[in-house]
């Protein structure tokens, strides 16, 4: 790829632990070119994966254990836009995600049924599954993005705990709904506490993944534009931001709805993991897993839920022997954690691979900064003396 | 006309009556500024003008348009800018970003041009402007509150409280930019509780008292009238 190197005065707004060469002139790479290196980037890593899975270097259960990561990853990601971005603290995450899992399968059995796809061609990939399996993942995030706005238009006029609370409440509801439909409505759709069985087994590293990476850069890209700005905002006072003309109501809702979205996908890819659905598994303790994830990888970092997503699922996976004691570990990782490290392990830090890049075109390195402080240390001393 | 006319204002927070029955007018170019003790209602008149707050009745034109019930955010586009009580500002963000939210409403081109002027009328915040918001003292972050209202371009400035938690030197400060601010063509709608300052700048006053207005006159005539000067400016 062609170095395309421009030169600009640096921008006065920076994001984060801005560079420190003020005013001065300072390399930047153009937007285009971020874009491009990072999906390069991301597709080296996908392309590596699946060949380590072809190859037969990861084994069957382990890549099982790895789409495990990435739906929990999504799950963190997702819920940091409402707990990190927004400033909320909704405690219903699992009742998104059961929404976007039933909804996905119900749409892939019904779908596959009517137009013939065996279970076989899921495996295969043939493009008809993988259209309906696309499809599938979208008709999820949509039946929890509408989940979403039923509870997030009265629950966003409430704050801190009593959102906590109706959003709690509304998992639990969503929870019973499924586990009761069947009998009420009188025909088939969730399988009661029985399952939903018969789901085929269409997610694989490369689909997780791959919709890891799309959630990502949606996030990012939300995140980085005016939207995303309000949405910041509202966060950090609701009343100023109001008042400077961003549409509090709004920004709520659709920080909440795509949220619930991205959730949705997640669970949507989590049946095709399992196979199998069962209402008990969305109570309340998983939507406190997810929580536990983003408030220990740090509210507002992508990476931070990323990290703490992948570590809090393969941990448990590692100490198998033990998993009984997990949810003590949760708690005593959690209390250590807020005693320490109240904001989180990584803050609101993000990690940027084309800062990165540029600090290294700029010759910026941490190490030559301390050494810069050092010196005007050792002259100040040296002035007062 | 009236820039600003408010008639016969009435709020209620719940069973609490705030508001009773306010009328004001505000001309542009003026500074007017409301005194009255803590519970007269200044900030909820304020407020509700700026539309955090619905009004149980009365009328408020911008003029001669009324914007009763309007949501806050579609009050701002129409050209009223507040700076809230207690300063506000977005304290994750830097100050030159705080600035950006305070343009949200206007176009990136715009916002450049007035940065430029709220900068030339606050030179310690573009000194600052990389500095987090939070860490700003608070002084600073009184200035931040009235560059980022500024920012929008407001037709009229409705500053609460400004002077709050202030040290006098900086409550002389803050009042001397809202002179110039004044001189260089903003309409000004003060609330004070610290009524000298207030009406020493101000070209007219309105003094409230438990949710009606008591007296009105130029800011001269009440900064000398003696019910005044007993009740708000210590005898």
């Amino acid at each position: 790829m062609e170095e395309e190197v421009m030169t600009e005065k640096r921008p006065i707004i920076s994001a984060g632990g801005g560079p420190r060469l003020e005013g001065a002139a300072r390399k930047t790479l153009p937007m285009p070119v971020r874009y491009a290196i990072n999906a390069v980037v991301v597709l080296v890593l996908l392309v590596l994966g699946e060949l380590m899975i072809d190859g037969g270097v990861v084994n069957r259960y382990q890549s099982t254990v790895l789409e495990q990561v990435g739906i929990y990853i999504i799950l963190a990601v997702s819920l940091n836009i409402a707990t990190g971005y927004l400033g909320q603290l909704p405690l219903g995450h699992a009742g998104f995600m059961s929404m976007g899992a039933y909804g996905c399968s119900i749409f892939i059995i019904r779908m596959s049924e009517a137009l013939g796809v065996g279970a076989r061609d899921f495996v295969t990939g043939t493009p008809l599954a993988l259209a309906l399996v696309l499809g599938g993942l979208v008709v999820g995030g949509i039946c929890a993005s509408i989940a979403g706005i039923i509870i997030g238009i009265p629950a966003l006029r409430l704050k801190g705990d009593y959102l906590a609370i109706i959003t709690l409440a509304f998992a639990e509801i969503i929870r019973v709904v499924m586990l009761n439909i069947d009998d009420v409505v009188g025909f088939d759709l969730t399988g009661g506490a029985a399952g939903l069985t018969g789901i085929p087994g269409y997610s694989s590293f490369l689909l997780v993944f791959g919709c890891v990476a799309v959630v990502c850069f949606l996030t990012h890209t939300m995140m980085k534009s005016r939207h995303g700005r309000a949405i910041l905002a509202i966060r950090d006072n609701e009343i100023a931001a109001e008042a400077t003309g961003v549409n509090t109501t709004y920004y709520k809702t659709l920080a909440f709805v795509v949220s619930a979205f991205f959730a949705g996908v997640a669970g949507g890819l989590y049946a095709g993991c399992v196979g199998v659905l069962q209402p008990a598994v969305f109570g309340f303790m998983k939507s406190i897993e997810i929580l536990v994830m983003v408030v220990l990888g740090g509210m507002g970092s992508m990476l931070g839920s990323a990290l703490s997503a992948t570590v809090l699922t393969i941990l448990p996976e590692a100490l198998r022997a033990f998993s009984e004691y997990r949810m003590i570990a949760y708690a005593i990782v959690l209390i250590l954690v807020m005693i320490f490290r109240p904001q989180g392990l990584l803050g609101s830090y993000d990690f940027s691979l084309s800062r990165i890049i540029e600090r290294v075109m700029n010759r910026d390195f941490p190490w030559a900064r301390r050494a810069e402080k050092g010196d005007e240390a050792a002259k100040e001393v040296g002035a007062d003396a | 006309m009236a820039l600003l006319s408010v008639k016969d204002l009435h709020v209620s927070y719940g069973a609490i009556k705030a508001v009773r029955g306010i009328s004001f007018d505000i001309n542009e170019g003026e500074i007017v500024t409301l005194i009255g003790a803590n519970g007269a209602g200044k900030s909820t008149t304020l407020n509700t003008v700026a539309g955090l707050i619905k009004p149980e009745s009365g009328s408020i034109e911008l003029e001669g348009q009324s914007i009763v019930g309007l949501h806050a955010h579609k009050v701002v586009q129409r050209g009223l800018a507040l700076c809230p009580e207690g300063r506000r500002v977005f304290t994750q963000m830097s100050v030159a970003e705080n600035l950006e939210m305070g343009g949200y409403t206007r176009s990136d081109a715009e916002n450049k041009e007035t940065l430029e002027k709220v900068y030339a009328h606050f030179p310690r915040l573009k000194e600052r402007r990389g500095q987090v918001a939070g860490t700003l003292s608070g002084g600073e972050q009184q200035m931040l509150a009235m560059g980022r209202a500024l920012m929008s371009k407001p037709r009229l400035l409705m500053l609460d409280e400004p002077s709050m938690g202030l040290a006098p030197i900086l409550v002389q400060e803050i009042f001397d930019i809202v002179k110039q601010l004044n001189a260089a063509g903003t309409t000004i709608l003060l609330v004070e509780q610290n009524a000298n300052m207030a009406l020493s700048v101000a070209d007219r006053a309105y003094v409230l008292e438990i949710g009606t207005i008591k007296k009105t006159g130029t800011g001269a005539e009440l900064l000398v009238d003696d019910d005044v000067r007993k009740a708000y400016l210590g005898g």
